[in-house]
């Protein structure tokens, strides 16, 4: 018992980690788009975005579903491929991830705006390109907000439970914390569920703590 | 995103995916406790490895629909087969009822209530849990009970809805109501409540798990004989001390 829950809490963990590494590049992409470009369909843009935020949990996972499904467009033809997407570590990932990108925009976003456009003129008029003010001053001057909108997407992603069990389902293999919690107090299983929500507690308060001093020190 | 989710330099996968060989079984959750023993046991005996995928029978149903590799399905209702059904995902020869089960009015232990003969004891109960009548299974088959037998209408202020049916008898164990309306699985599984009314099989809506081996299947022998194992008499056996009555014809 006790070996399956670290083995479920190490599997949250690691997939949320990895979950938060997808997430960032199209994440401070979209959030470095949003602060500073302006061009037709950018509130479009940012309502598709914020989707996951406000729709139910299971509605995005049932959206992915019919996506990423054998029977789905990009399913297909990955599937063709040799990648199976649902009912694998995948499926976790990419849950995630979707449900994580919203708060990371929103908080990366935020960073893009607060750094002094001037900045970014000057070294454009002393002949740094787009791509190299992005990297030594937006990015470096944006940090803190990336850094904490890749935080909460991070918790988003480890306490994920409507899209994963849609689409990663409730498999042994792909059982995370917030499905194993489910599962063990729908068939009345109390002290799994205890156990479980010990090592849940854990590492939240393992994470926040983590945040809160990266928070002071940045 | 889709390059590095194939990627496989970006992390070892801490789980290989359910490869070739493994069936994988979509059981409804209200069978976990009973039939994870089950399957463990016919691992043993066949040599033929499963994986178990457990939960809401609604959820299970767009899985296989979305095309997921499950290779047997079990719902807790016939809607939910039905639908997959008629998508054309289902090997139709091979469903089966493998599992029934019935409705039963419990209350706390304290204070005591004597067993009845009638459901009309229901209105001596001033709050009775259900499982919500709209979006659960058990809700459904409570509501379309009640109403049967004309009940609906008077006790409709008395009912409190829950998630679940097994929130609703969580809620009877501790004593915020004074009855409610379970699976007579659920009443079995706690020394919290007891029965106090149970409705007869012939009288209440058919409750049912159907089973079958889906199209998609990769290896349909071995389901079939997962499906034999589960109807035997060994896992009847289990099935019916865990409360469920067996079907008398399975269709």
């Amino acid at each position: 018992m006790t070996g399956d829950a670290l083995a479920i809490a190490w599997r949250t963990v690691s997939l949320a980690a990895l979950a938060t590494l997808v997430m960032l590049p199209p994440g401070i992409a979209l959030a470095w788009i949003l602060a500073r470009r302006q061009f037709p369909g950018r509130a479009m843009l940012e309502t598709l975005v914020s989707l996951p935020l406000v729709m139910p949990p299971v509605a995005t996972g049932l959206m992915l579903l019919w996506v990423f499904g054998r029977r789905g467009p990009l399913g297909g033809p990955l599937s063709q491929l040799g990648i199976d997407v649902m009912f694998t570590w995948r499926a976790v990932v990419l849950a995630g991830a979707v449900m994580g990108l919203p708060l990371l925009v929103r908080a990366a976003r935020a960073g893009f705006e607060q750094v002094d456009r001037r900045y970014e003129e000057i070294a454009g008029t002393l002949g740094a390109s787009p791509r190299r003010v992005f990297l030594t001053i937006s990015l470096p001057l944006a940090k803190r907000g990336v850094l904490a909108g890749a935080l909460l997407g991070f918790s988003r992603a480890l306490g994920e439970f409507g899209a994963t069990i849609m689409v990663a389902g409730a498999l042994p293999s792909t059982r995370t914390i917030a499905v194993a919690i489910y599962s063990y107090t729908e068939t009345g299983q109390a002290a799994a569920a205890t156990t479980m929500l010990a090592i849940s507690a854990t590492i939240a308060f393992g994470a926040l703590l983590l945040s809160n001093r990266l928070a002071s020190s940045a | 995103m889709l390059a590095a989710l194939s990627l496989t330099a970006c992390g070892r996968a801490p789980d290989p995916d359910p490869g070739p060989g493994v069936l994988i079984v979509s059981a409804a959750s209200s069978l976990t406790t009973v039939i994870e023993p089950l399957v463990q046991a016919f691992e043993r005996d066949t040599g033929i490895a499963v994986e178990l995928n457990l939960a809401a029978s609604s959820i299970l149903a767009s899985q296989v629909l979305a095309g997921a590799p499950v290779d047997v399905f079990i719902s807790a209702d016939h809607i939910q087969m039905d639908r997959v059904a008629a998508a054309g995902l289902l090997r139709p020869a091979t469903r089966t009822v493998l599992l029934s089960n019935q409705l039963v009015v419990v209350a706390p232990l304290e204070p005591p209530v004597l067993p009845a003969t009638s459901p009309d004891v229901l209105a001596s109960f001033e709050r009775i849990a259900i499982a919500d009548p709209v979006a659960v299974p058990a809700g459904v088959y409570t509501r379309a009970y009640l109403e049967s037998v004309g009940l609906w209408r008077r006790l409709e202020d008395n009912l409190v809805p829950t998630r679940s049916v097994r929130a609703a008898l969580v809620t009877v164990e501790s004593g915020a109501v004074d009855a409610g309306l379970v699976y007579r699985t659920d009443a079995l599984s706690s020394n919290k409540v007891t029965q106090v009314y149970a409705v007869p099989v012939a009288d209440g809506p058919e409750i049912v798990y159907p089973v079958a081996v889906t199209a998609a299947s990769a290896d349909p022998a071995a389901s079939e004989r997962l499906l034999a194992y589960l109807s035997g008499a060994g896992a009847s056996a289990s099935f019916e001390s865990a409360g469920f009555i067996m079907p008398k014809e399975r269709r």
